[in-house]
């Protein structure tokens, strides 16, 4: 049924025929464009020319276009170029395109030293919003905080409890795993330097002070902010997306209250927990290293062990617990709220909370070493 | 080829579809004319949009075959199903734009995959489609984001007619929009309708819609079809559901 478009050029007298055959659609179109573009040549000629379509086999919305575009390009001045056999299927068609206005494109992404330099000075600038950002949420979800000690009743509970086990919980297993053998492979690593100076039982030392005062806390923080601070950007940034918060507000609910501040609290309950545990299975990890590779045995490794530290290490580490759960939460909250309408923000917005949080909690961590050397802990 | 003049555009035999233990679609047949503007109604959460999906191929279905363009979707290959999906158009509901491109890169997007087509033709069939759904070039560097209800729509449609589609299914097409902005929208699937040959199947609630725009009314009640004829033929049927829905208050407004 379908058979190669053509156009003929036949000479009547003095007008000159443009004589389009076969189908004239959208899967012939490199032809078609080619066809027309070597017919627009014709432009200028003093003849006088019409474009015969009463043996188009087939026309669709792209035919039709370029039998347009070539009478467009074909008339000039006076001449004008008619469409001619049109049967009455197409003509709708053809009327319809011919309403189109030719509007030239207008590509605006060009990339130039002069857009990366402002792109550049953009993203600087942008750093100050950051941090007021997070300071503004800072003050809003402790505004909230207050307001529900205030009027206990006002507290979202169950949304509080069903957060715990998202982030807590659910997470326990993997934190666990994780911790267990960053815990084994700094017990291996240990003896296995520390042997050649005779100095093995030192790994228990070392094991005890790393995991308690920061490994422990660090990993768990990271790993939280991975597993449940782009959760809850992708939460909330979805909820953006759909209006549902646009539709808290307008019921007269804060979404800081209902959404942010169950969702903060849970995190802050939970990353001391997940800390805890964490810093026990690296502990547990590390000893079994040291038992079946190290041959220390575990009566020796807890003797050595109580030596080694003291409370003050626990609490170093298990403190900073949860202020970075408090900036993993705000920095999830903030990108999750900032979230604009299109998939492709979403994921940017996602991303940017994993990294920001993780940066985050990465400088809390020093800012700790620093303070806690000072006061001599 | 021959054949599928005389033949329904698509059959539908016997379709049962199943969520659990809930039978959604029962045994359901329905035929759509080649032409035709085929408006669907039904009660909300009868089915009317899982048909539409079944159709499609996003809902699995338990039994029964449809065929469209008279190739059978479960029995042909991936190139024919290929074929098949290049001739057809389909409305979302919500409109299921691409939120992270432009109108313009909504509309390319087909064209892209399936044409060969030089970047200025693209262009300009995208301005094309776009004065065709009633909107101004300026929209095409918008995003998704940045138009309104009955905007999208307009551009969900623009895309859905990029290969020029021999068929559309619109599920929905005018909830949402304000009854000038409905009624034009109707005027535009008609339009649309006699300057493409286009066949339409379009899940509606519009009462209005049904009167101006269809060809044909199907209704679905209990997963089966309980009515398919002119809008004549639905009022004066005698099916209780039927007589609500085309003799109540709503209705008789539309008539005036």
């Amino acid at each position: 049924m379908s058979s190669d478009p053509k156009l003929e050029r036949i000479a009547k007298g003095n007008a000159l025929a443009l004589c389009a055959t076969g189908t004239w659609t959208a899967s012939f179109a490199p032809v078609l464009e080619r066809m027309v573009a070597d017919a627009e040549k014709l432009a200028g000629s003093p003849q006088s020319i019409f474009i015969d379509v009463s043996e188009v086999a087939k026309l669709d919305t792209f035919g039709a276009w370029l039998i347009e575009r070539l009478r467009r390009s074909l008339t000039h001045g006076a001449v004008e170029a008619q469409i001619a056999g049109l049967s009455a299927n197409y003509s709708s068609l053809v009327d319809e395109v011919r309403r189109v206005r030719a509007t030239p494109v207008v590509e605006t992404s060009t990339v130039t030293i002069t857009g990366m330099l402002e792109q550049i000075g953009r993203a600087v600038a942008g750093v100050g919003g950051t941090v007021a950002g997070l300071i503004d949420m800072l003050g809003a979800v402790l505004a909230a905080g207050f307001r529900v000690l205030i009027h206990p009743r006002s507290f979202r509970l169950t949304s509080t409890v069903h957060h715990m086990e998202q982030v807590c919980w659910r997470a326990v297993p993997i934190i666990v795993l994780i911790t267990f053998l960053i815990g084994c492979i700094i017990a291996q690593q240990g003896i296995f330097h520390f042997r050649r100076f005779g100095a093995d039982i030192f790994v228990v030392d070392m094991l005890g002070v790393l995991v308690l005062r920061e490994i422990g806390v660090l990993l768990v923080a990271i790993m939280v902010a991975g597993r449940s601070g782009s959760a809850y950007t992708a939460e909330l940034g979805s909820m953006k997306m759909r209006e549902e918060i646009d539709a808290l507000r307008t019921m007269g609910f804060d979404p800081i209250e209902v959404l942010v501040l169950p969702r903060m609290l849970a995190l802050v309950l939970a990353l001391p927990i997940l800390a805890f545990l964490g810093a026990m299975a690296a502990l547990y990890g590390g000893g079994l290293v040291a038992w079946l590779y190290g041959g220390v045995d575990p009566e020796a490794f807890l003797l050595r062990l109580r030596d080694a530290i003291s409370i003050d290490h626990f609490i170093v580490g298990i403190v900073k617990a949860p202020v970075m759960a408090a900036v993993i939460g705000i920095v999830a909250c903030v990108e999750g709220l900032a979230v604009q309408g299109s998939a492709e923000s979403l994921g940017q917005h996602t991303t940017a909370s994993v990294v920001k949080g993780i940066f985050f909690v990465i400088v809390m961590d020093g800012v700790f070493a620093i303070f806690f050397a000072s006061i001599g802990m | 080829m021959a054949g599928e003049i005389q033949n329904p555009i698509i059959r539908v035999r016997d379709i049962t579809v199943q969520f659990g233990a809930t039978r959604v679609l029962d045994g359901l047949n329905l035929d759509v004319k080649r032409g035709e503007i085929l408006g669907f109604v039904g009660p909300s959460g009868a089915g009317k949009s899982v048909l539409t999906r079944t159709i499609i191929g996003l809902v699995p279905k338990v039994a029964g075959s449809i065929e469209v363009f008279g190739v059978d979707l479960d029995s042909s290959n991936t190139s024919q199903r290929r074929n098949v999906e290049r001739r057809w158009g389909v409305l979302f509901q919500q409109g299921a734009l691409f939120s992270s491109l432009t109108v313009r890169q909504n509309i390319q997007f087909p064209m892209r995959e399936y044409l060969r087509v030089s970047q200025r033709l693209m262009d300009e069939i995208t301005m094309a489609k776009l004065t065709m759904v009633g909107l101004k070039p300026e929209v095409a560097d918008r995003f998704p984001s940045e138009l309104s209800g009955g905007m999208i729509k307009r551009v969900a449609l623009a895309r859905a007619l990029s290969l020029d589609p021999d068929l559309v299914f619109l599920d929905e097409p005018t909830s949402g929009l304000d009854p000038i902005g409905a009624g034009d929208f109707d005027e535009l699937v008609r339009t649309l309708q006699r300057t493409l040959g286009l066949t339409v199947f379009m899940v509606t609630h519009d009462l209005d819609s049904l009167y101006t725009a269809c060809d044909r009314i199907a209704v679905l009640g209990n997963g089966k079809i309980i009515a398919a004829g002119s809008i004549a033929d639905m009022q004066a049927s005698q099916h209780p559901w039927l007589r609500q829905y085309f003799h109540g208050k709503r209705a008789r407004a539309v008539m005036g």
